[in-house]
């Protein structure tokens, strides 16, 4: 095993052991389709959800949840406090690069997130009898650009934030109006105009409507996939230009 | 003796003001070098310099040959550093640390051995957040020694850990020495650079003040013998003060302190034996390379 693969096992482990990650990521989504799920009458389609049935959209949204929850938490959280206490200082100083740590780390929340996905449509599928995704390789890029858009704003939180403190009150102003805006609380269709768009240009709510659309059998407006894959390069490309790997 | 570490002309600036003032040493190998001066005079800059964690403006280092400005990757396998204020993963365990951190380097040490060697074997599944701070300090010492490195950088090696483990350790590093293994110590305790190092530089504003074996920087300082006793009889301080060598005498109720230089004590305690004076509590305090850094650099460690 090479030092990447080694630091994603041991990564992989200490994930695990952090309990509320593994509730956030895997317990709490399905949890929130169970009990959406249950609700009478609620796997009919809704008007209010342009026809979706109710726990498809709350299938999806669980997905939108999980990968916005790793991205504007768990990675400014983590990664800034792996720099400010000298984990990444410590690796510099071995024959294996600290940056190799930073993508064991990602693969690890990406994994986490995509067994999630599969969970939480099995759960869907088999619980609820949704269907499964109608567009599937639409599906699954939407869930890919919208971990990379999110991943990639977490990442230029930590570039751009002094500490770990600061990190995690950018990354929570971030994280919640992004969740508004998605329509996570209140659904898209019932916002204003002006919200609405707002909430399109998210990284949030673009990956939302694609996974929506997809799961529906609806092939996703390409602005949504522009806009995500527009937010991942971006923010990508701006933290990979301002990270700093040691406490400032 | 092969020459391990050169350093010559090292200067590093921060906001143009020279932390690291062309600072130049070399050490041998199998030596026990040490870095020492108060805080800000730049050791912990100097040694990551030297490290490559951080990129010198001005100078030349070589280690093991390898300049780590350019090589530092190859110099990593053959290093091992343990630096301050560098944690681990809080949910990290011991034993996973060292195995892990094993994986990482060509030759490995033995991580079980050094688990024991370094007394941390019964919390090889402790997770490094419960770990106390000695603990964690000896922990870092072994992921810094699990390379099989032949040249270990310890900045504040003893930090944290109580005098019975603080000499345990220094037992440990003289076994890592005695291994063949080049030990470059950065301390602000004299007490560790007298007891351990074969050698030593005493940094001041980034400058080399001093560079000598301890004995030596205790010899350049000059300075004087204190002798300390409770004379049993009346004493006649005016006589003492007239023999060989001796620059001072002072009395505090009833202990008596000479001061003086050479072999002044033998000619106090012979003059006391002539007089029939008995002395109790007799102590000499040499000079001690405490003394010797105030002497040098003009103000004490505990102060700056």
């Amino acid at each position: 095993m090479n030092g990447f693969t080694r630091l994603a096992v041991v990564e992989g482990r200490l994930f695990l052991r952090e309990k509320l990650s593994v509730i956030g990521v895997f317990a709490f989504p399905v949890g929130l389709v169970v009990a959406f799920g249950l609700i009478p009458g609620f796997g009919k389609p809704q008007k209010s959800l342009s026809d979706q049935s109710g726990t498809e959209y709350i299938a999806a949204l669980g997905i939108a949840i999980v990968l916005v929850s790793l991205g504007l938490q768990a990675v400014p959280m983590v990664i800034a406090q792996y720099r400010e206490r000298g984990v990444l200082r410590r690796l510099a100083m071995t024959p294996v690069r600290p940056l190799t740590l930073l993508v064991a780390k990602m693969t690890v929340w990406a994994v986490a997130a995509m067994l999630s996905v599969v969970l939480i449509v099995a759960v869907t599928r088999l619980a609820f009898h949704v269907p499964l995704p109608v567009k599937p390789g639409w599906f699954v890029l939407s869930v890919l650009l919208g971990m990379a858009s999110l991943f990639a704003l977490g990442m230029l939180v930590t570039a751009v934030a002094p500490t770990a403190r600061s990190a995690t009150g950018l990354a929570l102003a971030l994280y919640f109006p992004n969740m508004f805006l998605a329509g996570i609380w209140v659904p898209a269709s019932q916002m204003s105009a002006g919200l609405q768009q707002a909430g399109n240009f998210s990284p949030l709510g673009a990956a939302l409507h694609a996974l929506g659309d997809s799961w529906m059998g609806i092939d996703p407006r390409l602005e949504y996939l522009g806009i995500m894959a527009g937010w991942a390069v971006i923010a990508g490309g701006l933290a990979a230009r301002y990270f700093r790997w040691d406490k400032a | 003796m092969n020459t391990v570490i050169e350093v010559t002309g090292l200067t590093k600036r921060y906001a143009g003001r020279a932390v690291v003032d062309g600072i130049s040493l070399n050490v041998d190998q199998g030596e026990i070098f040490g870095i020492l001066g108060p805080n800000g005079a730049g050791k912990t800059t100097a040694v990551e310099c030297m490290t490559g964690l951080r990129q010198r403006d001005g100078g030349a280092v070589r280690v093991l040959g390898l300049d780590p400005k350019a090589h530092s990757q190859r110099l990593y396998q053959r290093i091992g550093v343990q630096l301050q204020e560098s944690q681990l993963q809080d949910r990290l365990r011991v034993g996973e640390a060292l195995e892990l951190y094993a994986s990482f380097y060509p030759n490995p040490a033995s991580w079980r051995e050094l688990l024991d060697r370094w007394g941390l074997a019964a919390k090889s599944r402790t997770p490094f957040a419960k770990l106390s701070g000695g603990q964690k300090q000896r922990l870092f010492i072994a992921l810094a020694l699990v390379g099989n490195p032949e040249v270990v950088f310890l900045d504040e090696l003893t930090t944290g850990l109580d005098p019975g483990a603080r000499r345990a350790t220094w037992d440990l590093i003289r076994q890592v020495r005695d291994g063949g293994v080049t030990v470059v110590l950065v301390s602000h305790f004299m007490d560790e650079v007298e007891e351990l190092c074969d050698r030593a530089a005493i940094l001041e504003q980034g400058r080399i003040a001093a560079l000598d074996t301890p004995a030596g920087l205790v010899d350049l300082a000059g300075g004087e013998f204190h002798m300390r006793f409770r004379p049993t009889a009346e004493l006649d301080e005016g006589a003492l003060r007239l023999l060989p060598g001796v620059t001072g005498v002072i009395r505090r109720g009833a202990q008596v302190t000479v001061t003086g230089t050479g072999d002044f004590a033998s000619a106090v305690t012979t003059d006391l034996a002539r007089r029939q004076i008995i002395v109790a509590d007799l102590r000499i305090e040499g000079r001690s390379l405490d003394n010797a850094y105030v002497t040098l650099t003009g103000r004490s460690l505990e102060t700056s």
